[in-house]
């Protein structure tokens, strides 16, 4: 039944469908509502679970590594500089090929310091081992987090769910939580063929030199490409069970004929489908393409959808100080490594909370002007707030 | 304004709430959006603080709509501004952006209310009528009761059940208390409207 949910309560519910034996975190907003809701259920017996409040976001990730090590499912929540403390922590949980599953409610990083919501902290571990998916509505949250757990088990490789702080952490919008049974059936208890376990000693997390460091790498590496197809045929299987599909890896928007698409992450592609309904209602031949699934990177799945496209714009909530769009330039080498030539177009914007608007997307799409030379990206422009009241009719 | 009633009439509507930490200004938009919901509408709520402190100012948003919501923006060009605390209209423009025709809930001891070619407005002492109910000058769902009377956006039943459901937790007594300053809330501009006639 749907019911009208705060984005951080949806999450925490369905993290306790998942039933978690170990929930670990320090507050940090916006991420506090999830865990404190979590605290909550723990408190009042209605989730089974350890609650560990912990020192530090630090201490948060090296409980779960030790829980899942131990063969527990675990959860823990962090953003922003949270989710810097943890990052010695996160590689080792990839390292170890541990199936933890983690929500970064995303938040810019400091400095300055700021609250809201962009891509910059969970951008910044796409190279620490983690699958990462953006979801783009707090239904997609929620479901998300089944599919997770379900996809970490399976592929012995962490899931980081980024879901935009406020935009999605603090809206109330609808949303259907499956039952219990169903989320049984769809995600069995968690077995751990390497669960450390005192009556068959072993070690975890062992010195490897250079004759064999380079093959850890090498088979992380294989495991996120063996991970695609995992995370595509799980949401096909949510799909058929639940009656929701998220995309799996990549969603296309109206992409039938479309000659440019804009391509971007997280709760920003609302507004997105929104404007190409429009621009489609004016006739003009455009769609959008949502990367859903960051790490790994499709880039054959991106190829295919786009081959087709005469523009394409990356609109991204993050960047790479010193390089410019992190997208936009993964693109640009999938593309190329395709035989695709077409130019991608980087457009930065969002950072640090601003609002990326129907009319600011609009604009994206219809900014004709040739980008300066040697430019490879430009930030989007702004949305213009007039003072004044009386902009239109009331409807 | 039951399910069935409304569910073929299109209408989206935004809400722009101003207030400061601590007014329940974000509870307010969650209420309406939660009552929308209740009546048969998508909705959505959310709110924009500039620092999660006491007293600091707080804006909060409120869609609803017939069909489904999928932007996650603030709101620019409100149907309605509901204003909790009448100071803030020195510091910033709160009517930023308000439709032609669009509805402003004041609360404030003085001003009556009124409308011109532009604009309807509603004053009334929500926080006094707070204070009665609540035992504290909390104008939230004073405000939110004439914001109801006066749009029919969504019903006073369903307002009531928002208020039963999301404030559960904290007890019967501030459930009533509050169902009682809405209710006041509701029935202050149903009196000023036949003074006015």
């Amino acid at each position: 039944m749907k019911k009208l949910l705060e984005g951080s309560q949806a999450v925490a519910e369905a993290v306790s469908l998942c039933r978690p034996q170990v929930v670990a975190a320090y507050p940090i907003t916006p991420q506090t509502h999830i865990i404190e809701r979590l605290a909550q259920q723990v408190a009042n017996g209605e989730l089974e679970a350890e609650f560990i409040n912990a020192e530090s976001e630090f201490g948060a990730a090296s409980i779960v590594l030790g829980a899942v090590a131990a063969g527990a499912r675990a959860f823990t929540a962090t953003a922003s500089q949270g989710l810097l403390l943890m990052t010695e922590v996160l590689y080792n949980i990839a390292g170890l090929r541990l199936p933890v599953v983690m929500v970064c409610a995303n938040r810019a990083v400091g400095a300055p310091i700021n609250i809201f919501s962009d891509h910059q902290d969970s951008m910044a571990l796409r190279d620490s081992g983690w699958i990462q998916l953006y979801v783009e509505s707090n239904q997609e949250a929620a479901d998300s987090m089944i599919q997770a757990y379900r996809i970490a088990e399976a592929c012995e490789l962490p899931v980081m769910v980024c879901m935009d702080g406020f935009f999605l952490t603090h809206t109330f919008e609808p949303v259907d939580l499956p039952i219990q049974a169903a989320v049984d059936d769809f995600l069995p208890p968690f077995h751990f063929a390497r669960a450390l376990d005192p009556s068959r000693p072993m070690t975890l997390g062992g010195a490897s030199e250079a004759d064999n460091y380079q093959e850890y790498r090498s088979a992380q590496q294989a495991a996120m490409e063996d991970a695609q197809p995992v995370i595509e045929a799980f949401d096909a299987e949510f799909d058929d069970q639940f009656g929701r599909a998220h995309g799996g890896l990549l969603q296309a928007y109206r992409l039938d004929e479309a000659q440019t698409v804009l391509l971007g992450m997280g709760s920003l592609m609302g507004a997105v489908r929104d404007v190409v309904d429009k621009l489609r209602d004016q006739g003009q031949a455009v769609g959008a393409l949502r990367l859903r699934c960051f790490r790994p990177f499709p880039a054959q799945a991106l190829a295919q959808y786009l081959s087709g496209a005469q523009r394409i714009i990356v609109l991204e909530k993050a960047i790479s100080i010193g390089a410019g769009g992190i997208v936009a330039a993964e693109l640009r080498a999938a593309l190329h490594q395709a035989g695709i030539m077409t130019p991608v177009e980087s457009v930065i914007g969002g950072l640090g909370g601003r609002d990326l608007t129907p009319e600011v997307i609009e604009a994206v799409f219809q900014e004709t002007t040739q980008d300066e030379a040697g430019a490879t990206f430009r930030f989007a422009p702004d949305h213009v707030t007039p003072d004044e009241p009386v902009r239109e009719d009331c409807s | 304004m039951d399910k069935k009633g409304k569910s073929n009439m299109p209408i989206f509507k935004e809400i722009r709430f101003h207030g400061r930490g601590g007014q329940g200004t974000v509870s307010a938009a969650a209420l309406m959006a939660l009552a929308a919901f209740e009546d048969g509408f998508e909705s959505q709520a959310f709110p924009k603080f500039g620092s999660e402190r006491r007293g600091a100012p707080v804006e909060a948003y409120v869609r609803i709509s017939s069909t489904i919501i999928r932007a996650h923006n603030q709101v620019y060009t409100p149907d309605a501004v509901v204003i909790q605390d009448v100071g803030l209209l020195r510091s910033e423009p709160l009517l930023r952006g308000l439709k032609r025709g669009g509805l402003i809930v004041l609360n404030s001891e003085q001003n009556p209310g009124g409308e011109d070619d532009n604009f309807r407005w509603i004053c009334l002492p929500a926080s006094q009528i707070g204070e009665h109910h609540l035992g504290r000058p909390l104008p939230n769902t004073v405000l939110l009761g004439a914001l109801a009377a006066n749009t029919e956006w969504v019903s006073l039943s369903a307002l009531e059940q928002a208020v039963t459901n999301h404030l559960a937790s904290k007890g019967e007594t501030l459930v009533k208390a509050n169902i009682d300053a809405l209710r006041e809330g509701y029935g202050f501009i149903t009196q000023a409207e036949e003074v006015m006639a």
